[in-house]
C-alpha cells in the first residue's frame, strides 16, 4: 500500500526547491507496518519528490543511480507523463542518499519494477490536487477542471501549474482510490521515450562522474591493499615513498573485521598533490605483509574440489517427483559437467570517491549504486551516525554491481579524517581487478534420462560456488538467493526434477555481477538442453519448446529473488522462443562447418529472453559473431530505446565474458591485473549486429539491465557446437581450441 | 623546476610538475579538465584519448615533457558547442550508455574521420578497437561514425558548392 503526503519543504528538500514550491512527497508505507500498528516514523519511507515552482519549472528528483541504463531519465519521465507536463520544463535533481526516498540501491534490475507505480501515483496525485486548487480558486466544481499539459482549464478559466502551486499545496492529499490515471492511449512519454538527459554533457566532456568530483583543498590517495584477501600490515617502510615529488603523507587503514561486508580492506595509503604522485609514491612503499589464511587459494585445485562436490549428492534446492527412481529404471542416461570461472566487473571507471570529514560529519561524492549503504558503511567505519553522512551521487562510469559495495567511500572518509582535508581515493585498474568483489566461480553437474524421442524423463542438476552470503557470514557455504537465479526455477516440464547445491568456501570477496548466478546456471542448463537435443537430433527450437511444455503458471514467487506478482508463465517463455526463431529466420538458416546458429532461453529478473547467436569460426579457430537476435518479454516497456540499448550492451558484455573472461588465483593472489590479461570485448570482437525484438505486453514492468546477459554464453556455445561439433563445457571459450 | 609550456584547446598552459607526469593527470588534476578519463594507465582502453597536433594519442602514457610546445585538443575543445560532426552523430544515435569511455571514443573517431572521411567497417575496427566500452555501445559507435562521415561529406559538399558559386 502506498500513501502520499504533502511534506514540509524545509524538512525534506533542503535547497532543491524555492520557498514557494509545491512539493509532493510520495511515501511507501509497508502494509505490515500499518497492520501491526507498532511502527512509528521509521516505517514511513518516502520514495520520490516532485516540486512545482511558481515560475512553472517542474523539478523531479531522481533517487536511483545513473550508470548507463537511462534510469535517471526514465523514472522522472514516468512521473512527468502522469502529471502531464512538457518534458522540456522538467529539471532532474539527483537525490543524495537518504532512507526517506525508499530503496535507492540501483541493483537487481529493480528500478522500474519497484517505482513505476509510485511515480505514476505521484503524478496523478499532484494533477488532482492542482485541479482541486483551481476549483477552489475559480469557485467551480473540481470535476470541470482539467489538468493537461502544464495548465488547468475550466471553461474560460485557465492557470498554469506554477500559478496554482501554492494553493495546490494546501489541498488535502487525495486518497489513492480518488486518483484517476491516464490510459495507455493518453501516454505522451511512457512507451515512447524522451532524450536521455545526460547525453549532451557526455559528448561535450562535461558530465561529472565520481572521478571528476572536485572539492577545494582536496588531496589524492592511492592505496596498497594486501595482495592476499585477509592479509594485514606487519610493518611499513615509507621513507622512499615520502621522497616522491608531490607526496604529502602516508597513512594506514586498519584491516576489516570479519565478516568483511562492505568494510574497507585495509592497507597503506599514499596521499599526494595529484593522483599520479600518489600512485608513484605507492610504488616505493615497502610493506611487510602478514598474508593471512588464504595463501593456499589456487584456482586449479579449487576447481577440482568444486567438481568433487558436485559429483556427490548435495543439499536439495528443489525437488519434483523422484529422480533417483527414474534413473534406476535404466535406459538412456546423459551426463555433463560445466565450469564457469571467477569474473571481475571492470567498469571503465575504476572505483573512487571524494570524502570530507569535518566537525564530526562526512560529506562524500561518489559513483555509487547504493548511497544509503555509503551512509551506513562510512558511519560504521568512523563510528558516527548514518544521518551524519551526506552522500552526493555522481554519474557512474559503469557499475555492474561493483559500485553497490561502498568500501572505497569508507576509505576516502577514513583518510579525510586522518589528514584533515577532503580526500579523493582513486583505485588503479590493477586495484579494481585484483581487489574486486568477484563474481563466483562455479561448477555444475547435470544428468538426465531420456525417452525414445530424447525427451527427459528425469533431470538432475548440482552446482557449487562460493556464496555471496560469505560477505556477511564467514561460515556461509551454500547459495542463498543465487538458487532463485535460474536454478530452483528452471521452467521445464519434466516429471522428475531435482536441483541441488553443494558447499564451497570463499577465499576472496564475493559479489554480484550483472545477472549474477544466472550466468553460470543458464550456461549449464541451456547448454545441457542443447546437448540432449543434439543427441536426439532434434531441431533446437522445437526441442526447447517441448522442454518448456504447455503454457502454464509456475509458482516461483516465493523463491528469492523472484518477487510476488511475477509468476513464471511458460506461455510467455514459449512466445519469446517462437519470436526469436521467427525474427532470426531460424527455419531458413542452416549451420554448417565454420558457421553455426545457437539458441538459448533464460528468464531472469522476471524478464523472458530468448537469444539466437550466429557464429563464424575461421581456419585458425577465431570466433566472430555477425549477429545476435533477442526476443524479450519484459512486460510494459517505459523507454524502448534504452531497453534496446541495454540488450545490445548485454550481448557484448555476455559474449565478452563467455569468450575471454577469466579471473584466477594462485597462492591467494589474483593473477590478472589489467585489460591485457583480463580482456573485455573490443569493437572487432563484439557481436556485429544485435537485433532486439520487444514483445508487446502490458504485464507489470520487469528487469532490463541484466536479463540479456545469461542467455549469451549458452547460445554462443551452442552455436559453436553447431559450427564445429565441439561442445564447450568450460568458460571462457578461448581455453578450447576450436580448430 | 622549469615550467612546461603547451597549448590545450588553443589556450597556452604552463605547468610546474614532474616532467614524467602523464598528460592525463596534468589535464585532470593540475588543469582541472576532467573530460579526459582514466581507465587503465597502460594505453589499453583508450578512455584517455586526446589529440596531439590532430593525431589521437593516449594521454595516460604520454609524459607531459614530451608535449612541450605542442597543441593538445581534448574533448572540451573538440568544438565549442558540441557541433563537431562526431558529437552531432553521437547525439543523433544516442550512443552513450554510462558515457565514461565516450570522450575517448569521440576523440578517436574524430581522428579517424580526419584521416579517412569515409571509413569502412574494417577501418573502424582497426582504429576503434583501441577504445574499450564495458557497456557495449559498439554498434551505436559504428553507426554514429558512418553518420558523422555523412555529415562531414554533406558539409564539405556544401562548402565546395559555396566555393564554386
Amino acid at each position: 500500500m502506498n500513501r502520499i503526503d504533502v511534506v514540509s519543504r524545509r524538512g525534506f528538500l533542503g535547497t532543491v526547491f524555492s520557498a514557494g514550491a509545491f512539493v509532493l512527497g510520495a511515501q511507501i508505507l509497508p502494509e505490515d507496518a500499518l497492520a501491526d500498528g507498532t511502527s512509528g516514523a521509521p516505517a514511513w519511507q518516502p520514495t520520490v519528490y516532485l516540486g512545482l515552482e511558481p515560475d512553472g519549472r517542474v523539478i523531479i528528483t531522481a533517487h536511483r543511480s545513473e550508470m548507463g541504463t537511462g534510469i535517471r531519465t526514465a523514472l522522472p519521465m514516468v512521473l512527468a507523463d502522469e502529471l502531464d507536463v512538457d518534458w522540456k520544463k522538467v529539471t532532474i535533481a539527483q537525490a543524495i542518499g537518504d532512507k526517506k526516498y525508499g530503496d535507492q540501491n540501483t541493483d537487481g534490475s529493480t528500478s522500474i519494477r519497484s517505482f513505476y507505480d509510485i511515480m505514476r501515483q505521484s503524478g496523478a496525485t499532484a494533477r488532482l490536487m492542482l485541479e482541486r486548487a483551481a476549483a477552489q480558486q475559480w469557485g467551480v466544481p473540481a470535476s470541470q477542471c482539467k489538468a493537461r499539459d502544464g495548465q488547468v482549464t475550466a471553461g474560460s478559466h485557465k492557470a498554469s501549474y506554477g500559478e496554482l502551486a501554492a494553493l495546490a499545496a494546501k489541498q488535502p492529499v487525495p486518497k489513492k482510490e480518488e486518483l484517476k490515471y491516464k490510459t495507455p492511449a493518453e501516454f505522451k512519454y511512457i512507451g515512447k521515450g524522451v532524450p536521455i538527459t545526460d547525453q549532451p554533457d557526455i559528448v561535450a566532456g562535461k558530465a561529472v562522474f565520481g572521478l571528476d568530483a572536485r572539492v577545494p583543498g582536496m588531496v589524492y590517495a592511492s592505496i596498497e591493499h594486501a595482495p592476499v584477501f585477509g592479509g594485514t600490515v606487519r610493518s611499513v617502510d615509507d621513507s622512499e615513498a615520502r621522497k616522491v615529488r608531490g607526496v604529502q603523507r602516508v597513512e594506514r587503514i586498519a584491516a576489516f573485521k570479519p565478516p568483511y561486508a562492505f568494510q574497507p580492506l585495509g592497507g597503506v595509503a599514499v596521499i599526494a598533490d595529484n593522483t599520479w604522485a600518489a600512485m608513484q609514491g605507492r610504488k616505493k612503499l615497502k610493506v611487510n605483509w602478514d598474508l593471512g589464511a588464504n595463501t593456499a587459494y589456487d584456482s586449479t585445485s579449487y576447481k577440482k574440489s568444486l567438481f568433487e562436490t558436485v559429483r556427490k549428492p548435495q543439499k536439495v534446492a528443489r525437488n519434483v517427483g523422484d529422480v533417483d527412481a527414474e534413473f534406476a529404471k535404466g535406459g538412456t542416461i546423459h551426463e555433463a559437467e560445466y565450469y564457469a570461472p571467477m569474473l571481475s566487473h571492470a567498469p571503465m571507471e575504476p572505483v573512487n570517491a571524494v570524502a570530507e570529514f569535518k566537525d564530526g560529519k562526512v560529506t562524500a561524492w561518489a559513483p555509487t549504486q547504493n548511497p544509503q549503504a555509503v551512509q551506513d558503511t562510512v558511519a560504521q567505519a568512523l563510528g558516527i551516525k548514518s544521518q551524519d553522512v551526506t552522500c552526493h551521487v555522481t554519474l557512474l562510469g559503469g557499475g555492474f554491481g561493483r559500485k553497490s559495495k561502498p568500501d572505497y567511500v569508507a576509505e576516502a572518509a577514513l583518510l579525510s579524517k586522518q589528514v584533515g582535508k577532503p580526500v579523493q581515493v582513486v583505485w588503479s585498474r590493477e586495484d579494481d581487478i585484483q581487489f574486486d568483489f568477484f563474481h563466483a566461480v562455479a561448477a555444475m553437474y547435470m544428468k538426465a534420462s531420456v525417452d525414445a524421442k530424447g525427451r527427459p524423463t528425469a533431470w538432475l542438476q548440482r552446482c557449487a560456488f562460493p556464496p555471496i552470503e560469505s560477505q556477511n557470514d564467514v561460515t556461509a557455504r551454500y547459495g542463498g538467493f543465487e538458487q532463485g537465479m535460474g536454478w530452483s526455477d528452471v521452467p521445464f516440464d519434466i516429471p522428475h526434477q531435482r536441483a541441488e547445491n553443494g558447499p564451497a568456501e570463499a577465499h576472496v570477496r564475493i559479489g554480484w555481477l550483472r545477472s549474477v548466478a544466472n550466468i553460470y546456471h543458464a550456461f549449464a542448463v541451456q547448454s545441457f538442453a542443447d546437448e540432449l537435443a543434439a543427441a536426439a537430433n532434434r531441431d533446437r527450437v522445437e526441442y526447447l519448446l517441448d522442454l518448456v511444455g504447455k503454457p502454464r503458471t509456475l509458482d516461483v514467487q516465493s523463491i528469492p529473488p523472484n518477487t510476488p506478482g511475477y509468476a513464471l508463465d511458460t506461455g510467455r517463455a514459449r512466445k519469446v522462443i517462437e519470436a526469436v526463431a521467427d525474427k532470426s529466420g531460424w527455419a531458413r538458416k542452416k549451420s554448417g562447418p565454420g558457421h553455426g546458429y545457437g539458441l538459448a532461453f533464460h528468464r531472469s529478473f522476471q524478464t523472458y529472453v530468448a537469444a539466437v547467436v550466429e557464429v563464424e569460426i575461421d581456419s585458425k579457430g577465431a570466433v566472430r559473431i555477425p549477429r545476435v537476435d533477442y526476443a524479450v518479454d519484459t512486460g510494459l516497456v517505459v523507454h524502448p530505446d534504452r531497453v534496446i540499448s541495454q540488450f545490445e550492451g548485454a550481448a557484448v558484455f555476455g559474449a565478452g565474458l563467455a569468450l575471454m573472461g577469466e579471473i584466477t588465483a594462485q597462492n591467494g593472489r589474483i593473477q590478472q591485473s589489467n585489460y591485457h590479461n583480463y580482456p573485455v570485448a573490443r569493437i572487432n570482437e563484439a557481436p556485429r549486429e544485435v537485433h532486439v525484438h520487444l514483445m508487446q505486453n502490458d504485464a507489470p514492468p520487469a528487469g532490463v539491465g541484466e536479463p540479456g546477459v545469461p542467455p549469451m554464453a549458452p547460445a554462443l556455445c551452442n552455436a559453436i557446437f553447431a559450427a564445429t561439433g565441439k561442445r564447450i563445457r568450460e568458460l571462457p571459450i578461448k581455453k578450447t581450441k576450436l580448430v | 623546476m622549469a615550467e612546461i609550456k603547451f597549448n590545450v584547446n588553443g589556450k597556452p598552459q604552463a605547468v610546474n610538475v614532474s616532467p614524467a607526469m602523464p598528460l592525463l593527470w596534468v589535464l585532470r588534476d593540475t588543469l582541472g579538465m576532467t573530460g579526459t578519463k582514466f581507465g587503465c594507465g597502460m594505453a589499453l582502453c583508450g578512455a584517455c584519448t586526446v589529440h596531439l597536433n590532430g593525431q589521437a594519442i593516449r594521454s595516460c602514457i604520454t609524459p607531459v615533457s614530451s608535449i612541450a610546445g605542442k597543441n593538445i585538443t581534448t574533448i572540451e575543445g573538440l568544438s565549442p558547442d558540441s557541433t563537431h560532426a562526431v558529437q552531432r552523430a553521437w547525439l543523433e544515435n544516442d550512443v552513450p550508455q554510462c558515457g565514461y569511455c565516450q570522450s575517448g571514443q569521440i576523440m578517436a573517431a574524430a581522428s579517424l574521420l580526419a584521416k579517412k572521411s569515409k571509413p569502412s567497417d574494417a577501418d573502424i575496427d582497426e582504429v576503434m578497437k583501441g577504445n574499450l566500452c564495458r557497456c557495449g555501445t559498439y554498434q551505436g559507435i559504428r553507426a554514429a561514425i558512418h553518420r558523422a562521415s555523412e555529415i562531414l561529406t554533406a558539409s564539405n559538399g556544401a562548402a565546395n558548392k559555396g566555393g564554386v558559386a
